[in-house]
């Protein structure tokens, strides 16, 4: 055994550590250093310092339009907090119990809307809960609740959740396999000695497996939080990139695109656009951050 | 040996030569529509002319045009001809050198100053886009539907209302097809239409840049209200109904009437068999002066980082040729050439809707010069507000407030 530098391992990780830093740490750091500069209007740029972020958090049309942006952003991986995360739980308790049947096909089939394309996922739902030629409402009619048919997408009070809702559906294959694969890995005797010393599947459940899996689900939910905050597409196919009505379905994604890109008449502003991104950028990392700090340390991992 | 040498060298330079005169350009636009219309009709066109220019239509979708182009103009990987919005998003190129001047380009004596306008920078010195063609806007109406009930077509808007009261209570069809669920139609097919006829077109929108007028005085208020009438005579759920669901509707005979943009006429000649008229945007009361939104929409430039432009110039050139304006006019239905070359119009709800120049005055979109300009940007404040008003979520009092507080913020004389 050798101590020390090794060119080995530096000769290894040479490779990888040249894409990633081309094509990840040097835009990121980019990004920030855009973000200090504003524009004219014809283009040439010069250094404002925190300008742009004064602006964001000051100006009552920037600032309103954020913090609505951040509250919908919240809302979005509030709903995928309590619908998502806990039906995957479920559903993969449920698949990794014994005697299943199908058991393959059930997981095949929740696992498979992950695998389609964000624009589809939007526009299928559009047409089924459209007012004019969706089956939803005639669905509802059925059951005998035509009634309450609303057109939930084009309501300020129910788009944000539908769309959210939409959202967990596609992605809910997601948690469900790693949590299935955390519970596949608990050892049969474990569960076993629990039976025989008379405890119930309840039981066994709340006490034995779950908190053997909380480190996964401590993954599943920053995996979410990362992803919801980084979302775009599903936004931007469903309602476009003014995210209405009246802004409700508006997240940081679809503000940045807009303040980068332009839209329609508002012109493209980069710098702007960067600083709002840097700003995505450090809400992620706070979360993530906190969470290590408060969460990860406390879990308790179990050799097994 | 000599001779051979002489040869080689002489088809070497034919060969260079050849290659050098054979130009490739590429076309940014956003009429993804006319694609098949470019490439079977306007480019072989051109060809015919031009053989040794090969052009290339690559469109982008409408609402992502915008910020695509701008993507690609920034990283250098934009088409060598650029097709341009009208007025401030354009000019935005401008200043910021992504398109050339266009200054003395032999075509652009073709067009009136009028039309120029819309592509050349506020002092009128420099034109940067080369005119192409503007939209009108009015309604559509089902002429079966307008036969079977004994309907006739509405002059003022009491009997606007009347039509949509009679429509709506026999039941068989929704009286207007329009939706609010992609938004830009609430301005750009309904406010800045119906809403030349209040505020007196021109009279009304230069009132409004010179600060004489504000959005909260009663002609921009009241047509708002207007707007906000219409939502009892929508179809169940229209919130949520897309640009493309109101278009399917009208298309597919369930619809009586349905306000529109004259490109639609393309749209529903090639994609349905409705018998349809068009008539104007109806007037406030029998007599008046008619306005109508008679809009420059749609002009082309040159990128500035193009390697081509000595063919992108004989390209625009031709753009400015009575064969152009014709084929244009005539083959891409519902877009109006602006040349001053007499063209006849072969359609006939394209040539009621450009009869309606000579019966009415024509303005441009309200907001569509210096007022977009701005942050916030007015154009998306007014699809905002505007389908809200239609959702009956704000009143218009609230809309015209909010779009003067927000013109207000940054145009020093609308304080």
């Amino acid at each position: 055994m050798q101590s020390g530098f090794s060119w080995r391992v530096a000769v290894f990780l040479l490779p990888a550590l040249c894409i990633y830093a081309l094509f990840s740490a040097f835009p990121l750091l980019d990004t920030l250093r855009l973000g200090l500069y504003t524009a004219n209007e014809n283009g040439v740029r010069s250094f404002a310092g925190m300008d742009n972020y004064i602006t964001i958090l000051q100006d009552p049309q920037w600032s309103h339009a954020f913090w609505n942006a951040m509250a919908n952003n919240l809302k979005f991986f509030g709903i995928h907090m309590v619908f998502q995360n806990p039906i995957g739980l479920l559903l993969a308790a449920l698949l990794s119990l014994k005697n299943v049947r199908f058991s393959a096909t059930y997981r095949t089939i929740f696992f498979l809307p992950t695998l389609l394309s964000v624009v589809i996922i939007g526009f299928i739902w559009q047409l089924i809960l459209s007012p004019l030629w969706g089956v939803s409402e005639r669905l509802l009619g059925l059951l005998g609740l035509g009634d309450w048919f609303e057109p939930w997408l084009g309501l300020e009070s129910s788009a944000l959740f539908t769309v959210s809702l939409m959202s967990v559906w596609q992605y809910i294959g997601i948690p469900m396999m790693l949590i299935y694969a955390a519970l596949i890995a608990i050892p049969e005797d474990i569960v076993e000695a629990a039976l025989v010393e008379g405890a119930t599947p309840w039981r066994i459940f709340w006490f034995i497996r779950l908190p053997l899996i909380l480190p996964t689900l401590g993954l599943v939910t920053i995996l979410t939080f990362v992803a919801n905050f980084n979302a775009f597409d599903l936004i931007y196919t469903v309602k476009g990139a003014m995210a209405g009505p009246n802004y409700s379905t508006d997240i940081l994604g679809t503000l940045f695109y807009r303040t980068f890109f332009g839209y329609q008449s508002q012109v493209a502003s980069p710098t702007m656009g960067a600083a709002v991104a840097t700003i995505m950028f450090l809400v992620i990392l706070c979360g993530v951050a906190g969470y290590f700090l408060a969460v990860q340390r406390r879990l308790q991992r179990f050799a097994l | 040996m000599k001779s051979n040498l002489r040869l080689v060298a002489a088809s070497a330079l034919i060969l260079c030569n050849t290659l050098a005169h054979a130009g490739n350009l590429t076309i940014e636009s956003w009429r993804v529509d006319d694609k098949t219309l470019w490439e079977d009709v306007l480019l072989p066109a051109f060809n015919k002319i031009h053989p040794d220019i090969t052009v290339k239509f690559a469109p982008t979708s409408p609402p992502e045009y915008n910020s695509a182009l701008n993507a690609r103009l920034t990283a250098g990987t934009a088409g060598d001809l650029i097709t341009c919005r009208p007025f401030d998003v354009s000019l935005d190129l401008f200043k910021k050198g992504q398109i050339d001047a266009l200054n003395g380009a032999p075509g652009l004596k073709n067009f009136p100053e009028s039309a120029q306008v819309a592509w050349q920078t506020d002092d009128g010195k420099s034109t940067y886009c080369m005119p192409m063609a503007s939209v009108i806007h009015g309604f559509f109406y089902n002429k079966r539907v307008f036969a079977e009930m004994g309907l006739k077509v509405p002059e003022t808007e009491a009997e606007f209302f009347g039509v949509l009261d009679k429509i709506k209570a026999a039941g068989k069809v929704a009286p207007l097809a329009l939706g609010t669920a992609d938004q830009w139609e609430t301005n750009q097919i309904v406010f800045t239409s119906i809403g030349a006829n209040h505020w007196k077109g021109e009279e009304g929108r230069k009132a409004l840049i010179a600060g004489k007028k504000k959005f909260t005085d009663p002609e921009f208020v009241s047509t708002f209200d207007v707007m906000a009438k219409w939502a009892p005579y929508l179809p169940k759920g229209y919130q949520a109904q897309t640009y493309g669901d109101s278009q399917n509707l009208f298309g597919t005979g369930r619809a009586a009437i349905y306000p529109a943009g004259s490109w639609d006429i393309s749209y529903f000649e090639q994609n349905s068999k409705v018998d349809f008229g068009a008539f104007k945007p109806p007037v406030q009361k029998a007599g008046d002066t008619c306005y109508i939104s008679d809009h420059t929409d749609i002009a082309m430039g040159i990128n500035s980082k193009s390697p081509n432009k000595a063919d992108a110039k004989v390209f625009l050139d031709w753009l400015a040729s009575k064969e152009f304006a014709d084929l244009y006019t005539n083959k891409v239905t519902g877009f109006f050439s602006l040349s001053n070359h007499k063209i006849d119009v072969k359609n006939p709800v394209a040539k009621e809707m450009i009869s309606w120049r000579n019966q009415c005055k024509s303005t441009i979109r309200l907001n569509a010069q210096i007022m977009s300009r701005g942050t916030p940007s007015m154009e998306n404040e007014l699809w905002n507000v505007g389908s809200q008003v239609i959702n009956l979520k704000m009143s218009p009092k609230e809309a015209a407030t909010q779009i003067q507080t927000g013109f207000a913020k940054w145009y020093a004389a609308a304080k």
